[in-house]
């Protein structure tokens, strides 16, 4: 187990360095954006990367703050499960769905929903979720940032503008905000309960994006539509290089998280071994 | 006894154990609201600090603006929301402080009171405070900013209430949550505006349409009081365990 480590690591950076090889000299050159467009395979990774390590993390606080309570536990449960449900039926009933969203992904989303519920409650408990959400919060951020960092870069030459108040742009934003604040909050936090008022914050944040999202709906927006499971086309084998470069940076995600996440729970066995030798020392500085 | 019987005289019981619960709830919140407005109407702290602020924003923005009023018109949706959310943090930043003194909101916690009748009175005195400092200072925005509205002007009230608890309601949230952090003053605003941000584009949005008079504020309106309703919900579940973490 403890070879596992290392060897992921070497086959993770073997892929990076094939995900980028693909995106700067196999794949195709865009038509009319030209060599510009590349930056689009880490662009698009990181976007879904970062959105999933948020969402693990909204799953893991509220998993946090339900685990200490039976009966919330027990509707917590079964609200997950309903919803999961709901959206998987919602995607083949409700029509007409909004631009660019097609019923198979809306399928995805609602079992993916219960599926990590049920993985992160079987595989982690009480400290070790909130372990998890710092973790995931922490390597979101980054992600995110690369998003954010990637977009105006391309935009600049293509849109002519570095930043517009569009729909996905906005949210991304604000996501990103949110969880900047959430890291804030856990740094300056002196209460013992730092991961109950963490966990709270998360939940807040969950609840605040669709909100941005729908706000921003009701302009036009800019950006252009998702090209899988979207209305837009693209080459098969550009989606083929962005999906080796999905690949290559969900490796790279679970990496760090792995690590972060030893080292996390490392700094919390110290502080305890401290706090308890403190509790047994005699005062030998008198 | 037949199984009918049970169920009534525990359907009984529960809905008596229901309405002492709400009573107390509502009991524990009038003192608490009681108490806040008693000291406030002594003291003052809170509003003077407020006014005195929000004064400032109107003066700086005003000078270093200076439009005309068509400009006026564009800009003045923005600046009121923005004084008013300033504003309002230096009052919130006070509730909970107030209360550390004496160890007050230790007591608080180990009363049997519900902590959701500490919230809402909190959140309804954070209401009233943040009400009168715009009742003032709307007059003195007409003065600076010669405005005169075009749109329907009876829409701005229910608009201003919506937008008030918006921030009113997380802001009392968060002061609560950032009571345990080190530099609180700060982290307030830190927790407070990232989340705002979608009641504030719709207030800012909602009273700009009104006062050019273009396009109807209904779907600001919608969104503003579903974001209210969603946040209110979120803060009566989740306050418990603010409290209770020390």
């Amino acid at each position: 187990m403890k070879r596992a480590f290392p060897i992921f690591a070497v086959l993770t950076a073997v892929l990076l360095s094939y995900a980028l090889y693909e995106a700067l000299v196999a794949a195709p050159t865009e038509q009319t954006m030209g060599n510009v467009q590349r930056i689009f395979y880490y662009h698009v990774p990181s976007a879904w990367t970062a959105f999933l390590l948020f969402f693990i993390n909204f799953v893991c606080s509220v998993q946090y703050l339900v685990c200490r309570d039976k009966v919330a536990d027990t509707i917590a449960t079964w609200v997950v499960v309903v919803l999961g449900i709901a959206t998987c039926v919602a995607a083949f009933v409700i029509r007409p769905l909004p631009a660019g969203i097609e019923p198979s992904s809306v399928a995805t989303t609602g079992l993916a929903i219960i599926g990590l519920y049920f993985l992160i409650k079987k595989y982690f408990s009480g400290g070790s979720t909130d372990a998890l959400a710092v973790v995931t919060a922490e390597v979101g951020v980054v992600f995110c940032t690369v998003v954010l960092v990637t977009g105006p870069l391309w935009a600049r030459p293509v849109w002519g503008i570095w930043w517009t108040w569009d729909v996905r742009l906005t949210s991304t934003l604000v996501l990103w905000l949110i969880y900047v604040s959430y890291l804030m909050l856990r740094r300056f936090s002196t209460s013992g309960q730092t991961p109950v008022l963490a966990a709270a914050l998360a939940i807040f944040g969950a609840l605040d994006v669709p909100l941005v999202y729908f706000s921003i709906w009701i302009f036009r927006t800019q950006h252009p539509q998702p090209v899988i499971g979207g209305g837009g086309s693209i080459d098969p084998r550009m989606l083929h290089v962005l999906l080796i470069n999905w690949l290559a940076f969900l490796c790279f995600a679970v990496l760090i998280c792995r690590s972060r996440y030893r080292l996390e729970i490392l700094q919390r066995e110290v502080e305890e071994v401290q706090a308890l030798e403190a509790l047994h020392e005699p005062r030998s500085t008198r | 006894m037949n199984k009918e019987a049970t169920s009534d005289v525990t359907s009984g019981l529960t809905s008596q154990r229901m309405s002492q619960s709400s009573r107390a709830i509502a009991g524990v919140s009038r003192a608490t609201l009681a108490k806040d407005l008693r000291l406030e109407w002594r003291s003052k702290d809170a509003i003077n600090s407020m006014l005195f602020f929000a004064l400032l924003v109107v003066v700086v923005f005003s000078f270093s603006f200076d439009p005309n009023a068509e400009q006026s018109r564009q800009i003045a949706g923005g600046l009121v929301w923005v004084a008013f959310l300033f504003a309002a943090v230096v009052a919130l930043n006070q509730t909970w402080a107030r209360e550390l003194r004496n160890q007050v909101l230790d007591a608080y916690r180990v009363s049997p009171a519900p902590a959701n009748s500490l919230f809402l009175a909190k959140a309804l005195g954070n209401f009233i405070f943040v009400a009168v400092l715009e009742m003032l200072m709307t007059p003195l925005f007409i003065m600076f900013y010669k405005l005169r509205p075009l749109g329907p002007a009876w829409q701005l009230v229910p608009i201003a209430a919506l937008g008030t608890w918006a921030i009113v309601v997380n802001g009392t949230f968060f002061a609560a949550m950032s009571l345990r952090t080190r530099s609180r003053e700060i982290m307030l605003p830190l927790l407070l505006f990232p989340v705002s941000i979608p009641a504030l584009l719709a207030m800012v949005n909602a009273t700009t349409v009104i006062l050019t008079g273009e396009l109807s504020a209904k779907f600001w309106i919608v969104l503003l009081s579903t974001y209210d309703v969603v946040f209110t919900i979120a803060c009566l579940l989740l306050f418990g365990l603010v409290l209770h973490a020390e």
